[in-house]
Order: C-alpha cells, then sequence, then structure tokens
C-alpha cells in the first residue's frame, strides 16, 4: 500500500532523479554531431568518384612546410561565402564559423586527409583514413592509428588520436598553423626546408586580401609581404623552420609558455625582433637533460651545435629525446642540416647574457 | 508506516541522485563541508579544493604507485614519510625479470618501478619540488597530461602502468583540486630515473 507521504516522496524521487540524470547526460552530450563518418561527405569533393574537388575549396601551399617524414602534402581551405578571416591581429587570424580545411597526406599511396572545421561550439579535428585500394576514407579512431602505412624500412606512419590533433593545434591561441601571414606571403623562403612549389591554383596572401577573404590586415603587411627579418639566408630559414615545426608549442603565448622556451616569429614587433627567437633559446639552459651526454645543456649553444639541446632532440627519434615529440618517426636530416650550419655559423653568444649553470 | 515501496522509492531518489551529481568528485566535495560555494580565488575555496583533492588522490589510488611501498607491522603499505615522491632515485635494481608465459609485467616491491612489453617505468616525483617534482607545472599542463597521456599535454607519451586512460574522465573541477592538493604537499627532491624503452615493434 502506498500512503501519500510514500508515493510524494516516490514522485519527487522520480523527478529529482530524472532531472539530475538528464543534466548529466546533457552536459556529457558533444555540442553537435561530430564530423561526417566519410571524408567524402566532409565537401572537399564536388565529385568522388573522379576525386575532383569542389570550386569553393582553395588550394594553398605554406611557404615553411610542417615536416611529417617526408609525406607528399595537398591542403584546401574553405571560407563560407560572404565571411571573411579577420587579420587584424596578423599573428592569430580570426576565422569565421563555417571555415573548413583538408591536408592530404600520401606517401606510397594516400595515407590520411585531415580536416578541421569551425562550428559553433569550436573547432573540431577529425582525420579520415584511406584503405588500401584508395576506394574510401573513413574517420579514424579517436584513439588514431598507431601503425599506418609503411614509410620506410621498419616505420610506419602513424595517424594521430584526437588528443595528438589538439596537443599541437591548441597549443596556443592559433588553431590554422598553415594559414596565416607569414606562411602564405608571396615573398617566400628559396631556403625553406622541404620546400614546396605552390599547388596550380593556391591562394596566397596577396590573394585573399584582394578576394577580400583576408581583411583588416596592418597595411604594412599588405604593402610589404611579410618574411623573416634575419641577417642571412640561412638564418631566414632556420628561424622559419624552427617557427612552423616547433613554434606552435614553444611560445611564450601558449599552453608551455611557463618554459620560457619560444620558437614561434611574430609579426607584430620590430623589425629587428628575429632575435626573440635567439633570446630564449640562446645560451639558455635546457630543462631537459640530454641522457648520456652531461656537457650539452644549452638549448642553442653558440657556434657549437655539437652542444645545443635543440640539436641533440631533433636529430633522434628515441620517443624519449625527439622533437617534435609527436608527429614524425624519421628525423628530417635536411632541417638537422640546416639547423647545425645556423649555430655553428650564424648565431653569435647573446650579448650581456652570462650562462648560469 | 511507510512501506517497502516507499522505502524503495526512496533508495531509487538517493541513488539517483547521487549517480547524477557528478561522480566521485562531486560526492566528496558533498562529504567536505557546506555546499554553499567559496568566492572564487578565495583562500577558504582553495582550502576546499586541496581537501578535495586530497580525498580524490587518495581514493583513486595514486599512492598505490606513487609513493614507495615498505613492509610494515602488518605487511606491505605505504611509506608516508616518502608521500607521492615516485621511485627512490638512490633504488639500485637489477634487470627485470624476462616476461614468462602469460604473465606479461612485473614490479617492484616498491611498487614503484614497472616492467613490461612497453619498457621500464619509474613512477613520478608527483610533490612540488621544483627540479624533480612538479613544482613548474601549471594547473593546466597537470590536466592536459592527464587528458592526453603525454607529459604536460604535449610531450613523450607517459607509459604503463599510469591509468590515465580512466582518469581522463575526472571533469576539470577533479582535476583541479588533485593539482591544489599536489601543490600542497611537502616537496622532496626526487629524481625519479628515466624509462628505458622496449624496441617498438615492426
Amino acid at each position: 500500500m502506498f500512503t501519500r507521504r510514500a508515493r510524494r516522496a516516490s514522485v519527487w524521487g522520480v523527478v529529482f532523479g530524472a532531472l539530475l540524470l538528464a543534466q548529466e547526460v546533457s552536459t556529457e552530450r558533444p555540442a553537435r554531431s561530430g564530423p561526417p563518418e566519410r571524408l567524402r561527405d566532409t565537401g572537399l569533393y564536388k565529385d568522388w568518384g573522379t576525386r575532383t574537388i569542389a570550386p569553393g575549396n582553395l588550394p594553398f601551399t605554406p611557404q615553411y612546410p610542417l615536416w611529417s617524414d617526408g609525406a607528399a602534402k595537398s591542403r584546401w581551405l574553405h571560407i563560407p561565402p560572404g565571411t571573411f578571416i579577420d587579420a587584424s591581429n596578423p599573428d592569430v587570424w580570426q576565422f569565421p564559423v563555417g571555415t573548413r580545411l583538408w591536408k592530404e597526406f600520401r606517401f606510397a599511396r594516400r595515407a590520411e586527409t585531415r580536416f578541421m572545421e569551425r562550428t559553433r561550439a569550436g573547432w573540431q579535428f577529425a582525420t579520415y583514413v584511406w584503405n588500401e585500394d584508395e576506394s574510401e576514407a573513413v574517420l579514424a579512431p579517436a584513439e588514431g592509428v598507431r601503425w599506418n602505412v609503411p614509410i620506410a624500412d621498419g616505420i610506419r606512419h602513424a595517424i594521430p588520436s584526437q588528443a595528438d590533433c589538439r596537443a599541437c593545434h591548441e597549443a596556443g591561441p592559433v588553431r590554422v598553423l598553415g594559414v596565416t601571414a607569414l606562411q602564405l606571403s608571396s615573398e617566400r623562403d628559396p631556403n625553406a626546408p622541404h620546400a614546396e612549389i605552390p599547388a596550380p591554383g593556391a591562394v596566397d596572401l596577396q590573394t585573399l586580401v584582394a578576394r577580400r577573404l583576408v581583411r583588416g590586415l596592418p597595411r604594412a603587411l599588405a604593402d610589404t609581404p611579410p618574411r623573416i627579418a634575419a641577417p642571412t639566408p640561412t638564418a631566414r630559414a632556420a628561424i622559419g623552420y624552427l617557427h612552423a615545426n616547433c613554434g606552435s608549442c614553444h611560445s611564450d603565448a601558449g599552453e608551455l609558455k611557463s618554459l620560457a622556451f619560444a620558437l614561434d616569429y611574430t609579426l607584430d614587433g620590430p623589425p629587428e625582433q628575429a632575435a626573440a627567437v635567439l633570446q630564449t633559446a640562446v645560451g639558455r639552459l635546457s630543462h631537459f637533460k640530454v641522457p648520456a651526454a652531461e656537457d650539452v645543456v644549452e638549448r642553442v649553444c653558440a657556434g657549437k651545435p655539437d652542444k645545443s639541446v635543440v640539436v641533440a632532440r631533433m636529430s633522434s627519434r628515441n620517443p624519449l629525446l625527439q622533437m617534435p615529440p609527436l608527429g614524425s618517426r624519421i628525423v628530417d636530416e635536411e632541417a638537422v642540416q640546416l639547423i647545425r650550419r645556423w649555430i655553428a655559423e650564424d648565431v653569435a653568444p647573446a650579448p650581456g647574457l652570462t650562462v648560469v649553470r | 508506516m511507510r512501506s517497502k515501496w516507499s522505502r524503495v522509492a526512496m533508495t531509487a531518489a538517493a541513488v539517483a541522485l547521487l549517480a547524477g551529481a557528478g561522480g566521485a568528485g562531486e560526492r566528496a566535495a558533498q562529504a567536505q563541508g557546506p555546499t554553499r560555494p567559496a568566492a572564487p580565488g578565495s583562500q577558504k575555496e582553495n582550502a576546499a579544493a586541496v581537501a578535495r583533492g586530497k580525498y580524490l588522490v587518495t581514493a583513486a589510488g595514486c599512492h598505490d604507485c606513487h609513493t614507495p611501498w615498505k613492509m610494515g607491522a602488518n605487511g606491505p603499505e605505504p611509506d608516508m614519510s616518502l608521500a607521492l615522491s615516485g621511485h627512490p632515485a638512490a633504488m639500485t635494481l637489477p634487470p627485470p625479470p624476462a616476461p614468462s608465459g602469460p604473465w606479461i609485467a612485473s614490479s617492484t616491491a616498491t611498487n614503484t618501478a614497472w616492467a613490461g612489453p612497453w619498457g621500464i617505468s619509474y613512477t613520478a616525483n608527483l610533490t612540488p619540488d621544483p627540479e624533480t617534482g612538479l613544482g613548474q607545472w601549471t594547473e593546466q599542463q597537470f590536466i592536459d597530461t592527464i587528458r592526453t597521456g603525454r607529459r604536460q599535454g604535449r610531450g613523450r607519451e607517459i607509459l604503463p602502468p599510469m591509468p590515465w586512460p580512466a582518469f581522463k574522465n575526472y571533469n576539470d573541477a577533479d582535476l583541479k583540486a588533485m593539482f591544489a592538493y599536489l601543490r600542497a604537499v611537502p616537496a622532496m627532491k626526487n629524481k625519479v630515473p628515466d624509462p628505458v624503452l622496449a624496441a617498438p615493434p615492426r
């Protein structure tokens, strides 16, 4: 038998329980349904059968490409009609809701196509794994694929996990790393490691501004395409490489700023600020102890690449030592040679700096 | 007199309330003080976070591996004089036994060094010592570490048996409370050795 009090208690119990459970469920539910299951449904292609790219997707080619173990890459940008990128902060462009980007990675065959989209809820990241005969590309599992296509003897490509995507793209204030004023400048660096010839029809800073897809760019950068101010071509290429490959995490504007180690090159400073890269590197002690190399203690040791932690770490693919710590399983030998040459020939001890040991 | 059904209903409501309240962390907060929230950033709020963090760190079993175990009067127990300081740097170890049959991993009596197919891992110093512990870490780096399984959220991968894939399900408030507690424990200088990696599968 239910007493009145018991009935009231049971009703309130169920109501409270249901409300609280519903609240719990609703906070766990993603803000939207997430990226499509198949690459062909992301809007990249006009015709999947012929792999024809949809006309609104603009190819672009950064001047300092990210090293991805020698993968050949193609990249596309989609800005929704009637919208534009706000470039008033030249280092932190604001992309409109609906922006989409794709990057295709190829080794012996297509391996993956990475996809990012700015939704109303924020940026979402995904990658699509191509099958053996390239007839389909499907959403990768959240944990990635640790061993994908072979890329060298005994080495396979790793498809990044969701956390890996965020590790680089959410390390600082900029989510889109390849579409920036410096990366798309028409003043391209001919000495950039693995410099690519711009894809046919590729947009650059000038064309994006002319098409009003980029607005608010500071006048000085619109008039004079940005380039890294450096004393020598080697220094320019080295600083550009470090910016593109290391600067998304190693920045004083991001989650690792507590390391006080900035390798990103910003455009909002005075032209001579190439030295900013040097200020936190040259003669500065690394927090990292290189195993079995007790005399390698400075991040960049002026004139001495063999004594520079940066060189030791980018020359290694021991997972405990390597830099970058993800996204690469093969040393970028061309870049190591460039950085070694830069440190040996162009890097002078920082003025007035005493190394504290 | 209450009927059997009323008791069932009350029990169901209580279970639903607990289930809906956001997991162990929320329950801990309820157990540890008034529900009225303290002002953000206040001393009272920090003290509440530290208390809740202590509860979470204790209940989650962090001491099981990050505090070296010793033999006590009643058998093995964590040596709380070394609480959360990780694998003792001074301890020298012979090579681990080779895996045999279905037995895949082994650990030392301190529970701070583990060997398995990944190699050898040593539990980290979680105390706020700036040189050898988490003293220079930010709260966000701690959260990112647990969420991504990478040191400071962006560095090398964390090795087994650290159960970060389970702990990543803690909400931000829980992880912040845990970090607040880890900042409040005594700092201990103990440079834990680097792990030894096994060759990756080909």
